[in-house]
Order: C-alpha cells, then sequence, then structure tokens
C-alpha cells in the first residue's frame, strides 16, 4: 500500500555548527522561511557557529577566502587559495559579499534573529560550546532563547512532520 | 487556473488560490478571502493589504522586512495580522501573485 497523502512540515530544527557569512545566513534565511511558511522553527548554533549569535560578532561575519572553490574573481576567473590568504583579502571580500547581500534586502544576521523570534521561532547556544569558548549569556544577541544541552535540542524533535537539518 | 465566485463576483484564481488579475481585487473579495483562513480583516488588515498593492504595483518586491520598515506595523504585528503566512496570507487577501522574495 503506497501512501501518497501530501502532508506538510510542521516543525524544523536547525543545526549551525559553522561561522562564516555564508553558513550562517543559509541556516538564517531556511529558519525565517520556515517561520513564515507557519513552520514551528528552532535553530541550535554551535562551535564556530556561534559567532552568528554573538553581539559583537555575528554582523561582521566573514566569507571564506582559502580552500573554497566555488569562490570567483570578477570576470568569473578562479580565485587563487594564496591570495585568499593575503592580508586584508579576507577582510574586502568579505565587505563585497556584505553589500551585495544588502542589496538583496536580506537582513544581517541580528536583524534575522529579530524577524525569526517576531514570528515564534527560538534560537539557541550550545551549552558545550560555551563552555568551551568560556561565554556568557549576556555575550549573546538578545534574542536568543536560552543555552542547552543538544540532548535538550532533541528533546523538542517530537511530532510526526519534524526535520532536523545541519547546515 | 480556477474560477471562483466571491463576494458575488467571478475571480479567476491561480492554483495555489492567488487572484490572476489584481484588478479584480475589491475589499469584499479580500474580506470573502480571508474568512476561509479564519482571519477577520480589520482597518489594520487593510493598510498593510494597501502597502502591498500599492508596492506591487510600483513593481517593488516584497519581503516581510519591507512590510516590516513601511510604518504601518512591525514584523511580530504582521505574524500577528496574518498568522502562520504573514507574507503570504497578506498577499493572497492583497490580490496581488504569490511572493517570490525568500524573505
Amino acid at each position: 500500500m503506497s501512501n501518497t497523502e501530501q502532508k506538510p512540515l510542521d516543525k524544523v530544527l536547525l543545526i549551525c555548527a559553522k561561522g562564516n557569512l555564508e553558513d550562517v545566513l543559509a541556516t538564517l534565511v531556511m529558519a525565517n522561511g520556515a517561520v513564515m511558511e507557519g513552520i514551528e522553527t528552532k535553530v541550535f548554533f554551535t562551535f564556530f557557529g556561534l559567532d552568528g549569535i554573538l553581539t559583537k560578532r555575528m554582523d561582521k561575519l566573514h566569507t571564506v577566502t582559502v580552500g573554497n572553490p566555488a569562490m570567483r574573481m570578477p570576470g568569473d576567473l578562479p580565485f587563487p587559495t594564496l591570495l585568499g590568504a593575503l592580508p586584508f583579502v579576507e577582510a574586502g571580500v568579505s565587505s563585497m559579499m556584505r553589500s551585495q547581500i544588502d542589496d538583496l534586502d536580506i537582513p544581517v544576521p541580528s536583524e534575522f534573529l529579530e524577524m525569526i523570534t517576531a514570528g515564534g521561532g527560538e534560537i539557541f547556544a550550545c551549552k558545550l560550546a560555551v563552555d568551551m569558548f568560556k561565554l556568557k549569556k549576556e555575550d549573546f544577541h538578545d534574542e536568543v532563547k536560552d543555552i542547552i544541552t543538544i540532548g535538550e535540542f532533541y528533546e523538542m524533535a517530537t511530532g510526526q512532520n519534524t526535520q532536523i537539518i545541519f547546515t | 487556473m480556477s474560477e471562483k465566485t466571491i463576494a458575488g463576483k467571478t475571480i479567476n484564481l491561480t492554483d495555489e488560490g492567488y487572484l490572476e488579475d489584481s484588478s479584480q481585487w475589491s475589499k469584499e473579495v479580500a474580506t470573502e478571502m480571508a474568512k476561509e483562513e479564519g482571519i477577520e480583516l480589520t482597518e489594520k488588515h487593510f493598510e498593510v493589504l494597501e502597502f502591498l498593492r500599492k508596492e506591487d504595483a510600483a513593481g517593488a518586491a516584497l519581503s516581510i522586512r519591507k512590510v516590516g520598515k513601511s510604518g504601518i506595523v512591525d514584523i511580530k504585528q504582521l505574524y500577528q495580522l496574518f498568522p502562520g503566512g504573514p507574507l503570504k496570507f497578506s498577499s493572497k487577501f492583497a490580490g496581488i501573485g504569490k511572493p517570490t522574495s525568500c524573505v
């Protein structure tokens, strides 16, 4: 017997473990998109992903310029890894990237968090990573709801149409 | 595409229930469409709908961020007005196309 019934997603749980601009944004776009679709949304930031919710760093994230084969220079030329390692290149590329993102009306991470929580989404920081980096609750953006363990995060993954996405 | 009688008028709808032709829109049509989703439209709702129609007519790509900066509502209020689909439902009731923005 085949089941052809199309059931929409009820809940998504997203995990972000990387702190570069593109990975944090990917997580935030997916989280915000889910909230906008009426899907219950929870996001867990861990390890270097914590940079995406640290007040001091979140809106100054950088793009990966070394070891990134998808990276191109203007004119579609390849971007040599050694070039990406030069001083200021990463900063220059990152600021160019941020301005291109801004042109598309995509908000910076702090504003994204506000949009996600405005729609009822919830943001969490990983306790293990917080302890490891010796951080405190007040280091994080106000919209970060709590510092929790991965076990507590999994406990939220109840219900039939729930998905966990690791970005 | 399908035809449906809404508020006494024949309206052309897309498969997903958006108006094919924005000029067929009226406040009565919006009210009835919203009722089907369980939403009772108030003056505040209509302010948002008018804003969306104006922006859409000007060719702007719409996002909840843009509505949040309109001065009419903030994003939280937008979610309260259109629960479960702030941009989707508001666009539908405003008689404009399905939103194409990811934010």
